[in-house]
């Protein structure tokens, strides 16, 4: 990966660590045309995100090409405190990915 | 009764491609043993997807709730949150009836994980929007009408 496609903030307040990230990514549905030739733009989408602490898998979320462009995913999550680090990976159904270790504010 | 059976077929067939891309070493299982289901996001009905991926029978709750616009003026970016009551949780399905494919979004919760999810979704028209809750073996599911001015798929 060239460029960083994750962004992650992640907050940690009492027990709950509340996290937001953002993927840069194109979700095509595979349902549009290109308007210039006509064409059915190929389905390219992320199908997987795994939100990992400590080893402990707390999220994972399978999407489809109904999930908006540039995809933004919230999620809480309890046992995390300050100064963790928390792993956000994705997978698209070209099989490619990118993975970004984000420390707990 | 055919119908299901074809469905069924075509999700065996799809499985077996998935396993194979597993051993291939295309696709990295993590450690929950949910898989992303085929059948399920090219599901052409609610009760089809939900079947995919083993949250049908569900019960209407509102504990379950779903913030989302009434009216979506760009549909192919819906802001939805989508939060429940129940105690121990374990899976939440995020589905826009209106849609070509009606899943959007599948999310395995862990050990921890609040039952909440906040996204966004492509809307292709006027619809429903479904949330699906699993907890303790039960499904729980709620839903709110959000009216798109401009669809968000196809085009």
């Amino acid at each position: 990966m060239a460029k960083k496609s994750i962004k992650v903030r992640a907050k940690a307040k009492g027990d709950m660590t509340t996290v937001k990230c953002l993927i840069s990514h194109p979700m095509e549905t595979g349902l549009r045309k290109d308007k210039k030739t006509g064409q059915v733009i190929p389905a390219h989408f992320v199908q997987e995100v795994i939100g990992t602490h400590n080893g402990n898998t707390v999220m994972t979320a399978h999407w489809s090409g109904g999930i908006s462009k540039n995809p933004y995913l919230s999620f809480k999550f309890a046992g995390a405190k300050k100064g963790d680090t928390l792993n956000i990976s994705w997978t698209d159904n070209k099989g490619a990915g990118d993975s970004l270790d984000a420390t707990i504010k | 009764m055919t119908m299901k059976r074809r469905v069924f077929l075509k999700g065996s067939l799809a499985a077996g491609t998935v396993s194979v891309a597993i051993s291939a070493g295309l696709l990295t299982p993590g450690p929950v043993l949910a898989t992303w289901s085929k059948t399920a996001f090219e599901a052409k009905s609610v009760d089809d997807a939900l079947q995919g991926i083993g949250l049908s029978g569900a019960a209407e709750s509102s504990d379950i709730k779903i913030k989302a616009p009434d009216i979506a003026e760009n549909g192919a970016v819906v802001p939805i949150t989508v939060s429940a009551g129940m105690d121990g949780a374990e899976a939440i399905a995020i589905l826009a009836s209106g849609n070509n494919v009606p899943l959007t979004s599948n999310y395995v919760l862990g050990n921890g994980a609040e039952p909440f999810v906040s996204t966004r979704v492509k809307m292709a028209k006027t619809g429903d929007v479904v949330a699906v809750v699993k907890a303790g073996g039960k499904v729980y599911m709620n839903k709110k009408e959000v009216k798109v001015t401009i669809g968000g798929c196809g085009g």
